[in-house]
């Protein structure tokens, strides 16, 4: 391109970033609260509390009940994959398919009683964490937007290196206040550069995940499409079992998660039944991963009829397969305890910061002359911005809020939650049109920090068992999530004052060529 | 780089089009091929070509929009595909070009 290889980057890297920088946005957000999946679906199930966790020994008998429910709810359900209760998640969670275009079910049991628990019907952690990657289309449509966004940001990544020449001197930069332009390009900077190693990372990790579906061809050619083979080859799964059409009694599972808690020392998340009342029935249990990286769960599988052991997978995996699963590992980050957790969750919301920044600057480096108006791509571009950085953090929130104040008993509680999450939005993206861009910044960002600050009380009020009305007692763990509420609203009010007291870029301040311009800004500077 | 000439916008949208048609083309088939030339167990070489098929085609991409001109990298994109599209004949059959499965 014209004006040599670093102005061609610098082109690229704009540009790229922008058209895809409003679906990133969320996209980072909303993994990011992943890696608190868990934590967060507990918090927004408050009647959890109550419910005692199993022992280990425990697991047969709830095993048995989880399966006694199912032959009585979905007897004629292609597969049944139940969910053995673990000490984050103290229910059995139980999920079954029917085959392809019809419904799927799902429940959760007390697994002391084998009976639908008491909870509050809500999708938790789990809208956002398949938001991150569907984005709430269907699946297909939302995994390629999402692959295609991916993608073109590691494409912005690559040429925004290109770009900075200076990337270590930049590193100590942050011109704060000089000029407000240079200053966020300074956010943009340090949000992107320090946490580069995690972006480049958590980037292509993140297409790997999903890489068979948007990459086919190797087992195209390799296994003829035959993509079940592939996984048994390559040691991700045990050998699938076709069903053989000749009707078997299925025998108790009991005695095999007896048999697979002896073979294998790791915890045993769950068992997954397929070709039910058929001679090739499988029961395969499924643990979790043992200590490391690698994304890699040992497997036993069971013949469903005679309660044999069919087969027992647990590590050897060969180096490609090992590098693939470790790659979905680090995605993950299973493996990270409390202070790496923190680390990848700190990492993320720089991510988020410098996906926000870059969108801020590419607008503030198009601003007209004082009186002129702006262009209509400008507006729009405006308009996005503030949609998804303002829209997005209060529609989370609203979903939060919604969980607390929706009535419990609520017919479609959670699609009313998800509802919720989506008028948020649509209203957070609206009325800042209404109002002046820069007085819509301030006010949003004070929304924000508001809604932050409702969720806090209303989780107090709401909650009988929240321990700051129990003197102390109870579940820490609210007192986390509402800790980590009061942060964000410090942090979105901080921003809000920054930009209430920000003068606005004048057009009479000297300027120098940016470290960091695209080719077009510089003509106009 | 202003685009402001309907000419540089075309050649702009070309570059768009090639990056991302031309660069998916070479990965997928460098993928293909990778799959079934590699000298591993065919587990590890699908999985080892699809792992690296993401950071060609992103190579590709940046490639299209550092040439000089769009006609030089048209040039190098298509002459890669037929370079790996034939490769990818003489070493797994015409049946796969031909789309493949079953």
């Amino acid at each position: 391109m014209k004006g040599g290889f670093r102005q061609s980057m610098a082109w690229l890297h704009t540009w790229s970033g922008l058209v895809v920088g409003w679906v990133l946005f969320a996209i980072f957000v909303t993994g990011t609260a992943s890696y608190y999946r868990a934590d967060i679906t507990r918090w927004m199930r408050p009647e959890l509390t109550q419910v005692q966790s199993a022992a280990a020994a425990d697991l047969p008998a709830v095993a048995e009940r989880a399966v006694a429910y199912l032959e009585a709810k979905a007897p004629d359900a292609s597969s049944w994959f139940i969910g053995l209760p673990q000490p984050d998640r103290p229910l059995l969670d139980l999920f079954w398919r029917h085959g392809p275009g019809r419904p799927s079910g799902h429940a959760l049991l007390d697994p002391h009683t084998g009976t639908e628990a008491p909870v509050r019907e809500t999708t938790g952690g789990d809208f956002l964490y398949r938001f991150h990657f569907e984005l709430h289309m269907p699946p297909l449509w939302g995994r390629w937007i999402v692959g295609i966004c991916a993608m073109t940001l590691l494409v912005a990544l690559i040429s925004g290196i290109v770009t900075h020449k200076r990337i270590f001197s930049d590193f100590f930069t942050f011109r704060r206040d000089k000029a407000p332009r240079r200053s966020f390009l300074d956010a943009h900077n340090v949000t992107g550069v320090l946490a580069l190693p995690f972006h480049l990372m958590i980037t292509y990790t993140g297409i790997v995940t999903l890489s068979l579906m948007y990459m086919p061809w190797g087992v195209t050619t390799a296994y003829q499409g035959d993509s079940l083979t592939f996984f048994a080859e390559s040691g991700q799964i045990t050998a699938p079992r076709l069903p053989a059409d000749r009707p078997a009694a299925t025998a108790p599972v009991g005695p095999m998660v007896a048999q697979a808690l002896a073979t294998v020392p790791e915890t045993l998340e769950g068992l997954s039944i397929v070709n039910r009342n058929d001679a090739h029935a499988t029961v395969v249990a499924v643990f979790e991963e043992p200590h490391g990286l690698s994304h890699e769960h040992p497997q036993v599988a069971f013949d469903g009829v005679t309660g044999a052991v069919l087969e027992v997978r647990s590590g050897g995996l060969k180096l490609a397969a090992k590098t693939f699963t470790t790659m979905v590992g680090l995605h993950e980050a299973h493996f990270a305890g409390p202070a790496l957790r923190l680390l990848f969750f700190l990492c993320g919301v720089m991510g988020s910061a410098m996906v926000a920044t870059g969108l801020v600057l590419w607008s503030l480096a198009r601003l007209p002359k004082a009186e002129a108006e702006a262009p209509l791509g400008l507006r729009l571009v405006q308009a996005l911005n503030i949609g998804s950085i303002i829209g997005l953090p209060a529609a989370v929130a609203v979903y939060f809020l919604a969980n607390r104040l929706l009535p419990p008993e609520l017919p479609g509680r959670s699609a009313w939650e998800i509802r919720a999450f989506f008028a948020a939005w649509i209203a957070a993206a609206l009325i800042p049109l209404a109002r002046p861009h820069r007085r819509a910044w301030s006010e949003g960002l004070v929304l924000v920090a508001g809604l932050c600050l409702a969720v806090v009380a209303a989780d107090i009020a709401m909650v009988e068992a929240h321990p700051l009305r129990r003197l102390g007692e109870g579940e820490a763990l609210f007192l986390w999530f509402d800790g980590a509420m009061l942060a964000l609203a410090a942090l979105f009010a901080f921003a809000a004052r920054r930009v209430a007291r920000y003068r606005g870029p004048s057009r009479s301040e000297p300027r120098r060529a940016p470290v960091f311009a695209a080719p077009g800004e510089r003509a106009r500077a | 780089m202003a685009a402001s000439r309907p000419i540089e916008r075309a050649a702009i949208l070309g570059r768009v089009v090639l990056a991302a048609g031309g660069g998916y083309a070479v990965a997928a088939l460098s993928t293909a091929l990778l799959s079934v030339t590699l000298p591993m167990p065919r587990s590890e070489a699908v999985t080892t070509a699809t792992l690296l098929s993401f950071a060609i085609l992103a190579g590709v991409v940046v490639l299209v929009f550092a040439l000089a001109t769009l006609r030089r990298a048209a040039a190098l994109v298509l002459g890669a595909i037929l370079v790996l599209g034939a490769g990818l004949w003489l070493a797994a059959g015409p049946f796969v070009l031909a789309g493949g499965a079953s």
